[in-house]
């Protein structure tokens, strides 16, 4: 235990300064309207896989490290749909997934974002157009913000996440 | 009569909107430790504000229990920050039990929050439910048992004639009992409370939820009002903690600039507590479950050594 | 007609009750009609005690006989039996001298026997009833034992004879008697190692017999054990409190810990009568222990917090017994894993067997938590005694009624829980109906008195302070208090349920009235469980009872012993692909293994190796009656 303190008073606190731009494509009007109001202190984010190859998961996980830490800006990620504001979606959507996505979807209370991430997340990325591929995320749920990139590192998708809540100064 | 109303109104207050804050400062305490800015310590109130803009969506499965179960674990924390002796020596409930009511008013939140956790008819429910009741079950003789030791050396089981006691002769309070009563009673309330290396407050891994698992099924209000409750409920555990053993600063007549004090005082006590817990979350790992029931029996042997030396020391 | 009988008893229970209730305020009475039976008489006297238990078996015989009248399948044999059983158990705690006791104690076993036997073609009932028969019998064989003894010694055959002549009694022969008769009465109320009868015989009887012989029967074992402890022997030494403290500890744990893994719905609702009379032993040795060191206030305290369970259990374990009646009466099943989803369905029912468990599980503000938390005053108090060894045993309890509670909770989670909550399991259980009004009525009027008995303690408490002082003998103030709190030992400890429950049910509406007040959202959408995702949702995916309870399995696995069975079934063609998989997880009775076992073994070896003396050879018969005419000639 003291070694512990040792180290976290030596190293002291790494967390980097956000990116001020993120590339974020908006999707609709929601996020314009009271949804951003509601959720600018406080988003709970479930990140659903629906069939990526987890190279977006790698990055998403760099968020909750200390360099990129997404907690000091009161966003935190959650395991159940039920708790969650957002869907951080992943993913070129499978015809497996599909139904599965569509039901966290559903479990998700109102009001609720979803945003989709990397290129599969756009449009199917590189499987776009393979049988065993629906289509983007918006083929199966209404989409808010896409950050696109393939995987899109974790400054991107912080600053994505930020600038399509608004958070950050354009 | 008057005195007594406000004095509850001001102890609940002080437990009902401390809480989040507690909890917020114990997360950014753990997170400055491992190198991160972390949420603010106002963080689980903008938590609670948003949740209570969100819609309720209720599984199909569940019935009155489930619905019900948030507002009856807030009762029971509400009634227990009236029994512990927050501010003053004598808290405004001290007439209607003692550590036994303390004790049951506890287990009563768990067998509602376990009951809503087998009613969503979900597995990640039931063993949610199942490990709970095992810990809460396991963890009840150790704290009954070192509270008798502090009661033998206090000769009274009222919990506020104990701080009466030790406040007033100090000397009584300075032997290896305490501690040992002390070490016990901080493990069990690390189980109660849900945290390291019990259960791990923050994991996304069903498998390894024991508290999480029964609210996986909660949302909006529902969601807001059990995880206040939680607060409430390691609040609570502290206050007693603090108050039992380091009972300096609890006002004595109640007015208003004695129980001023007695906030501040319990204010630099739970800091303390909580910088402890969190130096500890952050320096151990989560226990297999099946060694939580080796953990917690070793809390009882400390309970039980504390109660040995009490009577060779009479 | 049918209808007739249990209305005649239900009749004779309010009889009782009023009755009883004249005892306890002190009023006394006495008939005897000497010619009426050998050896002494018919004699029937009404003390407090006594009036008590006369009152709480007429509480309990009301609610039981109106369920009857609603279970029209399970009650329509057996109604003469049901009221020799009931007017039996009223004439127990009123008898006064050896004979009528013991021939009401046996008519009571027997109708209990022949009511146990009620499904005649199941071999489960029949080993149940003769298992029962077996023991109530042995115990029977010790009362009469200890009984003759003391009559014996003491010159006459009434109780109140005994009690005046205590004093004067060797310590042996008290010893013996105490040992004898605590012997057979604790036999009767399913003390551990003797309870092996309980969780067979009270499955198996119809569920108003269950709860009476559960909430009542077992009782009169109490009321025995507290005539023989406090009563008729004088003050005897601490040992027997001691032991009486040990038993009771050992008893709450065991019950509780079989009760956990138990999957029988009556049969989980037995154990924890095994349980529960371990918590009231605790409070009966802790008043024996006292009464020894000449703390009377104390052992006032420790006899009340008895008795208050005593009541208390009769009114609750009466209540969960109906409620399981009613839940297998629906769903044509005692097997918790096939039941599910009974809230829905049967909502009075959930609602009665709700209250029933939390008060069992001694909850705040039910009376459950009232009598466990005068008994843990009782068991804090020790420190008032010089012994270490007392304080010891005190501890011992205290420790492992803390146990005790958190334990008994988490049994009836599960209990409730599987039973009630989620999706039905079987196809039983999905088609269950309401129980019928009759039973809702017998419920609702032991929920009344659960609720009562909790939130007013302090009406209750004075009663039960004159009962306890009737039997000790002195008038100590333990217990004192306004309407609102019950204050222990001058200003050692208080309890106000009625505040509790008062500040309870303030805090539940608080939150709703700060809601509405905040303006928080009220939509609210109904959808599926969250399963991850997940196409179908089956009840194969909940929690089962075996899971619930596998954890206390493996923590005390000393105690169970558990063995397991897995089969796994391969598909013909290829073992990458399992068909069945079938586990078994039982667990094994270490009573049965090390003690039952044993002593039988030892019985039929001792039974094989007398067997030779019957040789067949009349010539060795000849010389058998020739040795005993040398040998009585000799005595002689």
């Amino acid at each position: 235990m003291l070694r512990q303190l040792r180290t976290a008073v030596r190293t002291g606190i790494v967390t980097e300064a956000c990116a001020p731009v993120g590339e974020v494509q908006r999707i609709g009007e929601r996020l314009a309207s009271e949804i951003v109001r509601l959720f600018g202190r406080s988003l709970a984010i479930r990140q659903v896989d629906a069939g990526s190859c987890n190279g977006c998961e790698l990055e998403i996980t760099g968020l909750t490290g200390p360099h990129y830490d997404l907690e000091r800006f009161g966003l935190h990620f959650v395991a159940s749909p039920r708790h969650a504001d957002c869907l951080l979606v992943t993913g070129p959507v499978t015809r497996n997934m599909a139904e599965a996505l569509r039901r966290t979807w559903e479990a998700t209370p109102d009001p609720k974002l979803v945003v989709a991430v990397g290129d599969c997340g756009l449009d199917g990325g590189l499987f776009r157009g393979s049988y065993a591929v629906v289509g983007g995320v918006a083929d199966v749920v209404p989409v808010d913000a896409v950050i696109p990139g393939c995987p899109p590192p974790p400054a991107a998708l912080l600053a994505g996440l930020l600038e399509a809540l608004g958070r950050l100064p354009r | 009569m008057i005195a007594t109303l406000a004095l509850a109104v001001v102890q609940i207050a002080i437990v009902a909107f401390g809480a989040p804050l507690l909890v917020g400062t114990l997360r950014t305490l753990k997170a400055r430790l491992v190198g991160r800015q972390g949420p603010s310590p106002w963080q689980p109130y903008a938590d609670v504000r948003k949740l209570l803009a969100k819609e309720v969506v209720v599984s199909t499965t569940t019935s009155w229990v489930f619905r019900a179960t948030p507002y009856a674990l807030v009762a029971t924390l509400l009634t227990a920050a009236l029994i512990v002796p927050v501010m003053t020596v004598r808290p405004p409930l001290a007439f209607a039990g003692n550590i036994i009511l303390l004790v049951y008013l506890f287990m009563l939140g768990t067998f509602f929050l376990a009951l809503a956790g087998l009613d969503a008819g979900s597995a990640f429910g039931g063993m949610g439910s199942s490990r709970e009741v095992a810990v809460a079950a396991l963890a009840e003789p150790t704290v009954v048992v070192a509270v008798f030791a502090l009661a033998l050396r206090a000769e009274s089981i009222d919990l506020g004639r104990i701080v009466e006691r030790f406040a007033g002769e100090p000397w009584l309070a300075a032997n290896p009992a305490h501690l040992l009563a002390f070490a016990a009673l901080f493990i069990v309330m690390l189980a109660e409370t849900g945290r390291l290396p019990v259960d791990n407050p923050a994991t996304h891994l069903e498998l390894t939820m024991i508290h999480e698992a029964m609210v996986l099924e909660y949302s909006g209000r529902y969601l807001a009002l059990v995880e206040w409750a939680s607060a409430m409920k390691l609040f609570v555990f502290m206050t007693l903690l603090a108050n039992l053993f380091v009972p300096w600063g609890l006002a004595e007549p109640t007015g208003p600039i004695p129980v001023l004090v007695g906030a501040l005082a319990l204010a630099a006590k739970l800091a303390v507590l909580t910088a402890a817990v969190a130096l500890l979350e952050t320096a151990v790992a989560k226990l297999r479950l099946f060694r939580v029931p080796e953990l917690l029996a070793g809390s009882f042997a400390l309970a039980f050594l504390s109660l040995m030396a009490i009577f060779v020391v009479r | 007609m049918t209808r007739l009988g249990y209305g005649v008893v239900a009749l004779m229970g309010a009889a009782a009750v009023g009755l009883g209730g004249y005892g306890m305020t002190g009023g006394g009475a006495a008939l005897r009609l000497p010619s009426l039976l050998p050896l002494g008489g018919l004699e029937l006297t009404l003390d407090p005690l006594g009036g008590l238990f006369l009152a709480l078996i007429g509480c309990a015989a009301i609610p039981a006989s109106i369920y009857a009248f609603g279970d029209a399948a399970g009650a329509r044999r057996g109604r003469f039996a049901y009221a020799v059983f009931v007017t039996s158990m009223c004439v127990v705690p009123v008898a006064a001298n050896t004979m009528t006791f013991l021939i009401a104690w046996e008519l009571m076993s027997l109708a209990s026997y022949f009511l146990v036997l009620h499904d005649r073609q199941s071999k489960g009932s029949v080993n149940a009833a003769w298992i029962y028969a077996v023991m109530t019998h042995a115990g029977l064989a010790c009362l009469l034992a200890g009984m003759l003894l003391l009559g014996a010694d003491v010159g006459s055959p009434r109780f109140a004879d005994w009690r005046a002549a205590a004093p004067t009694l060797t310590p042996t022969t008290r010893d013996a008697a105490f040992l004898l008769l605590a012997l057979g009465f604790a036999g009767k109320a399913g003390v551990v190692p003797l309870h092996v009868w309980l969780p067979l015989a009270h499955p198996a009887a119809p569920s108003h017999v269950s709860a009476l012989m559960s909430g009542v029967m077992i009782k009169l074992g109490v009321y025995g054990l507290l005539r023989v402890s406090l009563d008729w022997l004088g003050i005897g030494p601490s040992w027997w409190g001691a032991a009486l403290l040990i038993a009771g500890a050992a008893s709450s744990l065991i019950g509780v810990l079989y009760a956990l893994v138990e999957h029988d719905l009556k049969r989980l609702l037995a154990f924890h009568s095994i349980e529960n009379i371990g918590i009231i032993l605790l409070g009966i040795g802790s008043a024996a222990l006292y009464r020894v060191a000449g703390l009377d206030a104390l052992a006032a305290l420790g006899l009340i917090a008895a008795l208050y369970h005593t009541v208390n259990h009769a009114m609750f374990k009466a209540l969960l017994f109906l409620g399981a009646g009613a839940v297998v009466h629906a769903t044509g099943t005692r097997n918790m894993e096939a039941m599910g989803g009974l809230i829905k369905r049967m909502p009075w029912t959930a609602v009665c067997f709700l209250v029933g468990s939390a008060a069992i599980a001694a909850l705040p503000p039910l009376n459950g938590f009232v009598s466990e938390w005068l008994t843990f005053l009782a068991l804090f108090q020790n420190m008032r005694l010089e012994a270490v060894g007392q304080n010891l045993v005190f501890t011992l309890g205290i420790a492992s009624l803390a146990l005790t509670g958190g334990l008994a909770m988490a049994c009836f989670v599960k209990a409730f829980g599987i039973t009630f909550l989620a999706l039905p399991r079987s196809d039983a259980a999905a088609r269950a109906h309401e129980a019928s009004r009759p039973v809702r009525v017998a419920m609702l009027t032991l929920v009344t008195a659960c609720v009562v008995l909790g939130v007013g303690p302090t009406l209750v408490v004075p009663t039960l302070e004159s009962v306890a002082s009737a039997v000790l003998g002195t008038a100590p103030e333990a217990i004192s208090g306004d309407w609102l709190t019950v204050r222990v030992s001058g200003q050692f400890a208080s309890v106000s349920t009625a505040a509790i429950a008062v500040v309870l049910a303030g805090s539940f509406c608080a939150p709703l009235v700060a809601l509405r007040l905040v303006g928080a959202s009220r939509r609210t959408r109904a959808y599926e469980t969250w399963g991850c995702g997940r196409i179908v949702q089956t009840p194969r995916m909940e929690y089962t009872a075996t899971a619930f309870a596998s954890p206390f399995k493996r923590v005390f696995d000393f105690f169970y012993r558990p063995t397991k069975r897995l089969d796994i079934e391969f598909h013909p063609e290829s073992r990458f692909f399992v068909e069945r998989i079938e586990y078994e997880n039982p667990t094994r009775s270490i009573f049965e293994d090390w003690l039952y076992r044993p002593a039988l073994r030892l019985l039929h070896g001792g039974a094989r190796a007398a067997g030779a003396l019957q040789s067949g050879s009349a010539n060795q018969y000849l010389a058998y009656i020739l040795a005993a005419l040398l040998l009585m000639l000799v005595l002689a």
